[in-house]
């Protein structure tokens, strides 16, 4: 039986890796990530887990023990935040590229500088064309979801990629929650044994990772990277539905909240969702017909059901938790902005930046940008694209 | 190497085939490299033991030339011939 209990983002993510049962965890202590590890270990010490658990001495090591574990067909996972995610940066492109199945839980945490420990989406984002694939979380019951499905997702013969679970810094990572968590056997059970699809350790088999390869080969192996990001959609699909027997809860690659007859609506990712979907239902008390997109699967972008589902609003606003500094916009609105213009939709578009370092978001700043979109809807025009949201003038 | 399309390569570009380095000719990476001379050769195999490739040809122990295939023309086996006359001698014609 599920069971009903009140957790942090981060023990919840713990539990789950403790549920998982990884074969090698490799991490380096970061805030707001560090309690996941901390609490992982304590699982470790009290052998509740059978990992091999490797204290490393940065987080540009942690994903290479990662890489290396992975290799060797180990089920391998860390956990990071905002710089300790930068440190690890070439090698998080080399996990991906050699196709590992890596699960790593991200707190989402503002890049430096100035130095701030708090939520924004500025990591992640920039990790957005390392090839892992992204699933955001909107509080600790979906972080704690993605996890066991990133598994699934990541092992997944057609996909063997590497999977990011996304989850807000402190407002998802420190906040208590009701969350249901599964049976340890219900997890297992789903998760199966982990049958690699190669190994290094396999001597009647020996082959090489990571090998070289110039201007003969590179842009080959390049192409075979993105068929596999390309053909992943349907495949966090299967393990969605599969999920959904398990635990009830049914996850797409998106989550529309009253969008369908939305005049008006946004696209979010994170806990801010859960805000905004407050807003939504007080204007809809109020007769405004407004609706939200609250994005799960960022990589691969579903940029065709994107504008399928958004299409038809008169008014739309991305919501960045960070910035681009492209002098255009952020780079969820870039990318939404695309798939609306391939769709040919006639939606006005507008981007907000908001909540950079932790800057709180409130049901105020919420419905100002509706306000604003109801503004656009009516007069048909766009009269500012780009809009920072609750910075001091 | 075969010209493979992107749809018949390996996902991850791991290597499944043991010691396929051999279909890797490394030689064009030369820009100068070791002329044999077998006249001035003692056969004391310095430059097979020190090349760091597998470009040193040997046949019933005795050295009979440079695969040029293989030798990168690094100059390692003409710094190490030890014969008086050196049996080995980088040049443009190597």
């Amino acid at each position: 039986m599920a069971q009903k209990v009140a957790i942090t983002g981060n023990e919840a993510v713990a539990l789950a890796m403790k549920q998982i049962n990884p074969d090698v965890v490799a991490a380096y202590p970061i805030t707001p990530q560090t309690e996941i590890v901390q609490i992982f270990s304590t699982y470790v010490s009290n052998g509740l887990v059978d990992t091999e658990f490797v204290t490393v001495e940065s987080e540009h090591s942690a994903m290479s023990a990662s890489v290396g574990a992975a290799a060797a067909g180990a089920r391998a996972m860390t956990a990071t935040s905002a710089n300790g995610l930068a440190l690890m940066w070439e090698v998080v492109y080399i996990a991906a590229s050699n196709r590992l199945p890596i699960v790593m839980p991200v707190v989402n945490r503002a890049l430096s500088g100035p130095i701030n420990i708090h939520c924004d989406h500025s990591d992640a984002m920039g990790a957005r064309d390392s090839g892992w694939i992204q699933l955001w979380s909107e509080n600790t019951q979906e972080a704690y979801d993605n996890m066991i499905q990133a598994v699934r997702i990541a092992e997944h013969p057609q996909v063997q990629l590497p999977v990011m679970v996304c989850l807000d810094g402190f407002i998802i990572s420190h906040a208590m929650e009701n969350a249901e968590v599964l049976p340890d056997e219900v997890v297992r059970e789903f998760i199966g044994e982990y049958v690699p699809q190669k190994t290094l350790l396999d001597k009647e088999h020996p082959v090489t990772a990571g090998p070289l390869a110039f201007t003969d080969s590179y842009f080959e192996f390049k192409r075979a990277q993105a068929e596999a990001m390309l053909q992943a959609k349907p495949h966090i699909l299967e393990v969605a539905r599969e999920f959904a027997k398990i635990s009830g809860r049914q996850y797409g690659l998106f989550e529309a909240y009253k969008l369908e007859d939305a005049e008006i609506g946004i696209v979010v990712l994170g806990s801010t969702a859960g805000t905004a979907k407050n807003v939504v239902d007080k204007l809809r008390a109020q007769g405004v017909k407004a609706g939200l997109l609250k994005l799960r699967v960022f990589r691969p972008f579903p940029a065709e059901e994107l504008a399928a589902a958004l299409g038809h609003l008169k008014a739309l606003a991305v919501m960045d938790r960070a910035d681009s500094f492209n002098a255009f916009s952020g780079p969820l609105y870039a990318e939404t902005a695309a798939a609306m213009y391939d769709s040919g939709a006639q939606t006005k578009m507008v981007n907000y930046i908001y909540g950079l370092g932790g800057r709180d978001v409130g049901l105020d700043d919420i419905e100002k940008v509706y306000g604003h979109l109801a503004r656009i809807a009516e007069s048909g025009k766009v009269d500012q694209r780009l809009n920072y949201l609750g910075v001091r003038e | 190497m075969t010209a493979k399309g992107w749809r018949d390569t390996v996902p991850g570009g791991w290597i499944k085939e043991a010691g396929n380095a051999l279909e890797y000719k490394t030689g064009n990476w030369r820009s100068i490299g070791p002329v044999f001379i077998p006249e001035n050769c003692i056969n004391c195999l310095f430059c097979w033991a020190f090349c760091p490739d597998d470009a040193i040809m040997v046949k019933d122990g005795k050295m009979v030339g440079v695969n040029y295939d293989y030798c990168k023309g690094c100059g390692i086996c003409a710094r190490e011939c030890p014969a008086k006359n050196k049996a080995l001698v980088m040049g443009e014609e190597g």
